[in-house]
């Protein structure tokens, strides 16, 4: 063969490699093994992707701490419904860490009225109001996904008014109702599933409605189970949000042979099925409700509210801010007012979240 | 000198006027088309291009296969609003779908599988039709129909992926979608949805035909492309001038590992080998749903799949814990 010949072999063959390969991460990864050998229970991950957003996972330093002693937030300050048992060092404190964790660059004035603080009239401090009740009853009442390390705003703000990772409903496919083409909800290059051809929207079925998540048959021979291969899609699609949101593979929270035994599965399976429920009850209970505080352009297309997923708070760590207590330095986020409704053992906390105990600061 | 036999292509084409094939005698069509040679088909097999037979059921077979790839294709291109760019950047993604579970077997909108059942209708024509051709075609050539029965099997796991096992579950949304990603996502959804289907032991049977019609095809073509230089490859002189090639290849084998096939049953394992590929999948995948609904469960009870030590502490369902749904 002659030398050009080879040459320009060579570069198409190299070409054709690069192309086929573009879409893959660049190695080296990191491979560890958390299971039993031989059953390809690992955790892939890349050390350079990691360095390059461990800043992202960084939470800030906390405010220095101030007396509990003196007046009362609510015997200074009037229209004050939460909190209102705080000194009013203490809910100074909180404001400005607040402004700090949601709205550095805008500061007080993004909710407050500068001419009159008390006043509701800007619609992000009723906002705010609720999202610190949500925020207590994560922590007091969602123990079993948020265990004691619990969450404050910037878990999820991150030093933005709205947070970086949210979802809404899609817009409706517009083929749908026409003659030819319609998306079934799938088959479109989908963010929320990575990018895979499956449904797009894996959120509102699962996080919004209470559709069945469980598709594998629960015995060996049929008995009645019905799981339609959509169906199935549409949990595939949940997981590989989560499986995204959290930077994890399949195996940190399943075994690599049956998804669905839970025999054979890790302990993280059981805090993500609390994390699906959590995200379910706030969307339903906190978020949804909020709509038509919302003004328009903060709304999605279809005209609803931003709502939570598992990247909300995650943001591709498996433990947001890599398990940061930063709650501790905020007790007064941390939900006491719960204590009538502390369930004794962790897995009754699904009848306590039924109940919000924060209608009782209301 | 060794180069020459281990090369990709086809180094030396001989050039020589166009054959046009035996006459078909009285009842049948003559091959269409004056034939042309293409030097880079030379590289990869016969340069010389045509005449063709198409007759009529390969002409209908066509015109069906037309249809379904037009019902395809312009569902897939209507679902990115016509748009011919978007067309071309998601085409791996776009699929046409069949009908939600909700339609059982009953007929649905067009626009909610319908297009669906009709592509399938007409791909399954084209399928058969150019089976029958296949089928035919060997028997003008005076040949054995093995051809025909080889896809026979492929036409198999066909439609028991998209006709036989949603009929007997009952249900069209059973069956595959027409898409590159969207089929992918369906194979995997499959497995997850019938508690992994590598438990399936027609599966393993499968796996272990296709991964063996390699094997044989890499030995095989190994094989009489390294005695080429002999003539191996040359059929008609083998069988009349004995002692060099066929007759090395043999002692190859029958030194290295013992045992050898011959001429002849190289290809029958050959073909049975690839013939079991889709026949044993077929079966694996109409027991799906239908006979066995988890896979790796069946497994368990027969003892199939072991059980491993866990290496964390054991966890419980807490949907049972709570006796809550889910």
């Amino acid at each position: 063969m002659n030398p050009l010949k080879t040459f320009l072999t060579r570069g198409f063959a190299l070409l054709a490699a690069s192309l086929a390969l573009a879409g893959c991460e660049r190695p080296p990864m990191e491979t560890t093994q958390i299971g039993y050998r031989g059953t390809g229970m690992e955790q892939v991950t890349n050390p350079r992707l990691l360095a390059a957003e461990a800043d992202k996972h960084v939470a800030p330093p906390a405010q220095p701490p101030v007396p509990s002693d003196g007046p009362k937030a609510s015997q200074v300050y009037q229209n004050v419904k939460v909190l209102g048992d705080l000194s009013v060092g203490e809910f100074t404190r909180l404001m400005v860490a607040m402004t700090a964790w949601v709205s550095p660059e805008q500061g007080c004035n993004y909710c407050h009225n500068p001419q009159n603080l008390a006043d509701d009239s800007v619609y992000t401090k009723v906002v705010a109001r609720r999202m610190i009740e949500m925020t207590q009853h994560i922590n007091g009442n969602w123990k079993t996904h948020v265990a004691n390390t619990g969450v404050t705003c910037f878990t999820c703000h991150r030093g933005k008014p709205v947070p970086e990772e949210v979802w809404f409903v899609p817009p409706l496919d517009r083929q749908a109702p026409r003659m030819a083409g319609s998306r079934a909800g799938q088959n479109a290059p989908a963010p929320a599933a990575g990018l895979s051809s499956l449904p797009y929207d894996p959120f509102t079925p699962y996080l919004l409605r209470e559709d069945n998540i469980r598709v594998a048959g629960p015995a060996a021979l049929p008995d009645g189970h019905v799981a339609s291969i959509q169906s199935t899609e549409a949990t595939y699609a949940l997981m590989m949000h989560m499986s995204e949101g959290l930077g994890v593979n399949c195996t940190f929270c399943h075994n690599s042979r049956a998804f669905s035994s839970w025999q054979e599965s890790t302990p993280q399976r059981v805090t993500a099925w609390h994390g699906i429920r959590m995200a379910r009850d706030l969307n339903t209970e906190y978020l949804e409700p909020l709509t038509s505080t919302f003004p328009a352009n903060r709304l999605g297309p279809t005209g609803d509210v931003a709502k939570i997923n598992c990247a909300t708070c995650h943001q591709g760590a498996n433990k947001p801010l890599k398990g940061a207590a930063m709650l501790q330095a905020h007790p007064e986020l941390a939900g006491l007012v719960q204590a009538t409704a502390m369930p004794a053992a962790p897995a009754a906390a699904e009848t306590a979240a039924e109940t919000p105990a924060d209608a009782a600061s209301r | 000198m060794a180069v020459e036999y281990q090369n990709l292509f086809t180094r030396v084409q001989v050039a020589a006027p166009s054959y046009p094939g035996v006459s078909l005698g009285q009842g049948n069509k003559e091959r269409e088309g004056p034939p042309v040679h293409v030097h880079l088909f030379g590289k990869l097999g016969d340069a010389q291009l045509g005449p063709i037979y198409l007759g009529w059921f390969g002409l209908a077979s066509l015109i069906c296969g037309f249809i379904a790839i037009e019902i395809i294709g312009l569902n897939m291109w209507a679902s990115v609003g016509w748009s011919p760019i978007e067309f071309l950047r998601q085409l791996p993604w776009l699929a046409l779908e069949p009908p939600p579970p909700k339609y059982g077997l009953g007929i649905p909108p067009l626009n909610e599988g319908g297009w669906w059942l009709m592509a399938g209708f007409f791909l399954t024509a084209a399928i058969l039709l150019w089976w029958v051709r296949m089928y035919r075609r060997a028997r003008a050539l005076g040949m054995g129909t093995h051809v025909a029965w080889a896809f026979a099997a492929a036409i198999w796991l066909y439609l028991v992926l998209g006709f036989i096992r949603p009929l007997l579950m009952g249900s069209w949304s059973e069956a595959v979608p027409f898409g590159i990603f969207p089929h992918l996502d369906w194979t995997a959804a499959f497995s997850i949805r019938y508690g992994n289907l590598f438990y399936n032991p027609f599966h393993m049977l499968s796996i272990a035909f296709l991964y063996g019609s390699a094997l044989l095809f890499a030995m095989h073509g190994a094989t009489i492309l390294a005695v080429s230089r002999f003539g191996g490859e040359r059929e008609i002189e083998q069988i009349v001038d004995r002692g060099t090639a066929s007759e090395r290849a043999a002692l190859f084998w029958r030194w290295t590992m013992g045992f050898n096939a011959t001429m002849e049953s190289i290809h029958r394992w050959a073909w049975w080998f690839a013939v079991l590929c889709p026949l044993t999948g077929g079966i694996g995948i109409l027991l799906t749903g239908t006979v066995v609904d988890n896979w790796y469960l069946w497994a368990v009870k027969h003892g199939v799949a072991p059980m491993y030590p866990m290496v964390v502490p054991p966890v419980a369902d807490p949907a049972l814990l709570q006796g809550v749904t889910q």
